[in-house]
């Protein structure tokens, strides 16, 4: 069964640059681009909703049917 | 589904001040999925602080709020209580505004047992100010006043409110993200005085200073320190050395409530008359 990927938005008006939900997504499927978390590799994505819960700033939502 | 956070933050509010990586950003998020989750009223909620980042924390949050002065949101939030009891009152403020200049004020609302929410958000340091020690910061721990390391044992803040008579007390981290909302529900929700310490990371004043090479490695400590209450009952002392019980930590339900006890004396006062 194929999986259903969810939508990741990282806001740049919010995102601070803090590292905190690219080093704790379990999949490797975030990366920092220059200031700004960024979706590296969205295929791998669970989600498990880590990055959203974990994200001070308000930053990033995950978006999943 | 995304959680929807923007329903309880004043429109245009964001950014918030904090720094990259503040653990306050993580427990107001906390708060906000546990006021949700309560099914709390906007118009029913009063949050009140007093001062420092922590207690900038109200100015964000679409419901009655109170920023009050340095140390004096017990104060304030017992008055509110006394006035208003049917409305839900959560203080919220850091480690120096409630154990340092705000730590009488502190006990003595645990001793009343008020019904009342303190949520603490101890990053062991005043943050706002420039990181001066406050009461706790670890023994040996880097601040700006104590640039050769700090000879004061720090505050365990759970068992000062146990002592002091809170009847509900619970730790998280700002790392166990997932479980803040879960302890600060069950405080709101306790019928008595409830103390949610929740340990917490202050990059600026407090990481850089005391070596820690990013946010990221004070998160991985509050990881590695933290053991749940369960857990600790099938560790020895040599095992528990070094970490702390988080969870739920203490709960009575069988202390007089303040505001109750309070209307019986204005019934007493009245039938005196
Ligand atoms: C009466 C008074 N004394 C001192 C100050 C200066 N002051 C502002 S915030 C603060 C400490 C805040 O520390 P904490 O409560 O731990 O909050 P944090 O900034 O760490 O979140 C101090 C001493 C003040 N504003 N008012
Ligand atoms: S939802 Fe989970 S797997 Fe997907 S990006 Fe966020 S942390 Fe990584
Ligand atoms: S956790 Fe939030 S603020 Fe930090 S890098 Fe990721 S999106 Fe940006
Ligand atoms: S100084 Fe510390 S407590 Fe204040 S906003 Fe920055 S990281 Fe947070
Ligand atoms: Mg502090």
């Amino acid at each position: 069964m194929e999986k259903k990927l969810p939508k990741i938005e990282i806001s740049e008006k919010l995102c601070k640059g803090c590292h905190i939900c690219v080093e704790f997504c379990p999949k490797d499927v975030l990366e920092m681009k220059g200031f700004y978390a960024s979706v590296k590799n969205l295929e791998a994505c669970i989600s498990c909703m880590q990055c959203e819960l974990r994200c001070p700033d308000f930053a990033i939502k995950v978006i999943t049917e | 589904m995304a959680f929807d956070y923007e329903k309880w933050i004043r429109p245009g509010k964001l950014p918030h001040i904090w720094c990259p990586g503040c653990g306050h950003g993580i427990i107001m998020k906390g708060m906000i999925r546990a006021m949700e989750s309560l099914k709390l009223k906007k118009e029913n909620t009063v949050i009140v602080s007093g001062i420092g980042c922590a207690s900038r924390l109200p100015g964000y949050i679409d419901c009655c709020t109170l920023h009050t002065a340095h140390g004096r949101a017990a104060a304030f939030a017992t008055g509110v209580k006394l006035a208003k009891p049917e409305m839900d009152v959560i203080i919220v403020g850091g480690d120096g505004d409630g154990t340092a200049i705000g730590g009488n004020h502190f006990i003595h609302a645990c001793r009343r047992n008020i019904n009342l929410t303190y949520i603490i958000m101890n990053n062991n340091i005043y943050g706002m100010t420039g990181g001066q020690f406050s009461p706790c910061t670890p023994t040996g721990a880097l601040a700006s006043t104590t640039p050769y390391g700090n000879p004061d044992p720090g505050f365990d803040v759970a068992k000062l409110a146990i002592g002091a008579g809170a009847t509900f007390v619970a730790r998280g981290t700002s790392f166990h993200a997932n479980q803040i909302d879960k302890l600060i529900a069950e405080a709101i929700q306790h019928k008595g005085f409830s103390v949610v310490e929740i340990l917490d990371d202050c990059p600026t004043t407090y990481g850089r200073r005391n070596k820690f090479k990013s946010v990221i490695e004070m998160m991985n400590r509050l990881k590695d320190i933290a053991v749940p209450v369960k857990a600790a009952e099938k560790m020895t002392a040599e095992q528990l050395k070094g970490k702390v019980l988080t969870g739920v930590l203490y709960k009575d339900d069988t202390k007089p409530e303040y505001t109750v006890e309070y209307d019986k004396v204005i019934e007493r006062a009245k039938a005196a008359k």
